[in-house]
């Protein structure tokens, strides 16, 4: 059992312990460098440690820092100096939480890896599928999307049937001291201080850009660093106020280019998917498409071309940047068919 | 489940007898041994009958013996107040414990060279000195707690004399005790540190020796005990235990040595007769008795203390951080060990309680462990 310190995962160990399961709470260490989100702190750890103490099951750390910084924090950098926005916390789940822990636990000889993730696993005809927890504001099916069927046949979600706001019941219930914790937010290696300037800064060189109108190509103002800047973004990019709502609606990373206007500007009727995974085999229909982790999941048509996938939306959608996970739901939005990396 | 114990390094159990001296004052002999009635001076009398028998074990002289709350707070009052009070450049090795090491960063210290073995590199410290003609503290440990090497401290001792005669001269020699007779090592410095809990006595009690007229500010200040060394109520109990832990621990030394020598040597053959790739990380010769340190190819740490700790062996591998999670050594890191070596490192330590059966679970279990996950990352 993955237990972070967090409420869903001391829940969801108390969940497998009901259940009959044999249970061993695993805390991993992944940041190793400042911190003010509440993630992988020395307080969290010791809170993983106390309900692990309380539900009467050992709890061990494993230090997984070496590797959470070569497949986590290393491409998030280099991504950035590309003008790509990679989600690290999909890129840990990919290779720390379901890969990293679950080789480990399989060389220690358990049988399964559960997380507190609010998602749950369903299996139709023999072929496992990660679906929409049940609570709907909670689900968390988008950052587990990509786990394959090898992981998905052992891996367990305890909490996935419940709602937050009956896993803090049950947390009460048991008098588990994280009943009352809030939820972690935000990227773990990014204080909530220094942000991601502070922190792509120590590692990267930023480059300034010209801000220019989209339409007529007039520079607008310039901005200091082309690698923070978002499309969709609309603060923030040297602009002075007044006027009409500009928007980042193109980046030009090689050319060091940003281009702002109108937000319908940001609308697009397709969007191409790479470095796809599909839960069970590739899949073309009509499907719906979540483009970040709290997002609604919008009614689109997959058509594959060649290793990649065209995102036909049925009406026009605002654009996604390059790196982030784009999820591919069953046209009854609940189970995860697939997903990939928008281009 | 059979229990066994081979991490006395980090802690030994305590001497019955040692449990048994501090027991009264915990109970009827509560007195604070500062006050100035009756009981308080039958609790002063125990503390100074503590502080006459460490020092003769010591060798030193009973006013240069104080007790502190454990060998960190020894150490860190070694090095910072040292270097507060000369105001110089202060050293330390590579390998030392974070006792030290972390008090000599903060100051601003350096550290120097080790050699393969984990010891202070002797031309390298010399350099240093030279480089330096303001150094105010070096601090070198007497065996190093992870790998087990005895440091040539009178070896030590000179090179510093001769290039900086007036620098403090500090070793931390918690991990001394049970191998080394202390009344040959406190005469070659200037402060020493030790841990009651390392030599079969309690948790929270310390002995830093200071030699008459050595230059240091206290750490901790407040009510002047000590000698206004170290302020703060005298941990009566734990100090009478230490002191009888300290005398049946050097009563016993020569005795154990042989003892224990012959089942850590049974235990480290024992594995390496029945695995490839295990590796000792240093010889034999040059460590104490009961340590036994081996790096041992294709298995990562964590998973191997997990399948020991399963089968009831308690062993370590490195220091663990904060948060309780492994840390790569720096110790191994010193030593200049590669980097796939480090990731197998195992720390065996044994002592007075270990038996035969110990060492023959140990073997079998470490067996059965490194076979079990070599075969695993195998498939």
């Amino acid at each position: 059992m993955a237990l972070s310190g967090g409420v869903d995962s001391s829940v969801a160990a108390a969940e497998l312990l009901d259940a009959g399961h044999e249970v061993v709470g695993i805390t991993m260490r992944l940041w190793g460098g400042d911190s003010d989100t509440g993630c992988c702190s020395v307080a969290d750890v010791d809170d993983a440690r106390r309900v692990a103490q309380q539900l009467g099951i050992d709890h061990l750390v494993f230090n997984f820092t070496e590797d959470f910084d070569r497949q986590v924090v290393q491409p998030y950098v280099d991504a950035h100096r590309v003008g790509i926005t990679p989600n690290p916390c999909i890129e840990c789940n990919r290779h720390l939480k379901f890969d990293r822990l679950a080789e480990r636990a399989d060389l220690l000889g358990f049988d399964a890896v559960a997380t507190g993730h609010h998602a749950r696993i369903v299996t139709v005809d023999g072929v496992h599928f990660v679906a929409r927890g049940a609570d709907p504001a909670k689900d968390q099916s988008y950052v587990v999307h990509m786990l394959p069927q090898r992981e998905l046949a052992r891996t367990l979600f305890p909490i996935g049937h419940l709602t937050k706001a009956e896993v803090r019941v049950k947390a009460t219930a048991l008098g588990l001291r994280t009943a009352a914790k809030p939820d972690s937010q935000d990227v773990c290696f990014i204080t909530h201080v220094g942000g991601r300037p502070a922190f792509l800064g120590s590692r990267i060189p930023f480059r300034s850009a010209d801000v220019v109108d989209a339409t007529d190509g007039t520079v607008l103002g310039r901005t200091d660093a082309v690698e923070l800047v978002t499309l969709g973004q609309r603060r923030g990019v040297g602009l002075v106020g007044g006027g009409p709502k500009r928007y980042v609606v193109g980046i030009d990373h090689d050319a060091a280019v940003v281009r702002v206007g109108d937000e319908a500007m940001l609308d697009r009727t397709e969007q191409v998917v790479g470095s796809l995974v599909w839960a069970h085999c590739p899949v073309e229909g009509p499907v719906r498409v979540q483009c970040s982790a709290h997002g609604t999941a919008h009614p689109s048509t997959l058509e594959i071309r060649g290793d990649e996938v065209v995102v036909h939306w049925a009406s026009p959608q605002r654009v996604v940047s390059p790196g982030q996970s784009m999820v591919f739901y069953d046209a009854t939005d609940e189970r995860v068919l697939g997903g990939g990396i928008a281009r | 489940m059979r229990s066994t114990y081979l991490d006395h390094a980090a802690t030994t159990p305590m001497h019955p007898e040692a449990v048994a001296a501090m027991l009264p004052y915990l109970t009827e002999q509560f007195a604070n041994p500062s006050g100035s009635h009756r009981r308080a001076r039958e609790a002063r009398t125990a503390v100074d009958d503590a502080r006459d028998v460490v020092a003769g074990l010591l060798g030193c002289a009973p006013g240069e013996v104080i007790f502190t709350g454990g060998g960190t707070e020894a150490d860190n009052t070694a090095v910072l107040g040292a270097a507060e009070a000369t105001g110089g450049t202060v050293l330390c090795p590579a390998a030392e414990h974070h006792a030290v090491l972390a008090a000599v960063e903060h100051v601003g210290g350096h550290t120097v060279r080790c050699d393969a073995a984990g010891a202070v590199d002797l031309e390298a410290l010399e350099a240093a000195l030279r480089a330096d003609p303001n150094v105010g503290v070096v601090s070198v440990m007497a065996v190093n707690n992870e790998v087990g090497t005895v440091t040539d401290l009178a070896a030590v001792a000179a090179v510093v004399r001769r290039h900086a005669p007036r620098a403090v001269l500090h070793t931390d020699a918690v991990q001394a005790p049970c191998w080394l007779d202390l009344r040959q090592v406190t005469p070659l410095v200037d402060m020493l540190s030790l841990s009651a809990h390392k030599f079969g006595g309690p948790k929270g009690v310390g002995v830093l020796v200071a030699r008459a007229g050595v230059p240091f500010r206290p750490l901790i200040i407040g009510g002047g005990q000590e000698r206004e060394r170290r302020s703060g109520t005298h941990n009566v109990g734990g100090i009478v235990a230490a002191s009888v832990a300290l005398a049946l621990t050097d009563a016993a030394r020569a005795g154990e040595l042989m003892r224990l020598a012959a089942l850590r040597d049974r235990l480290v053959d024992g594995i390496r007769a029945e695995l490839d790739g295990v590796h000792e990380t240093v010889p034999r010769a040059g460590k104490v008795a009961g340590s036994a340190h081996l790096c041992i190819e294709g298995v990562e740490n964590e998973a191997l203390l997990f399948l020991l700790d399963e089968a009831g062996v308690s062993a370590s591998a490195a220091s663990a951080c904060a948060a309780g999670a492994m840390e790569p050594s720096h110790v191994l890191a010193a030593m200049g060990v590669p980097r796939h070596l480090g990731l197998g490192a195992l720390r065996l330590t044994l002592g007075r309680t270990t038996t035969e059966e110990d060492v023959s679970a140990g073997i079998a279990s470490v067996v059965a462990a490194v076979r079990r996950l070599r075969r695993g990352a195998a498939s």
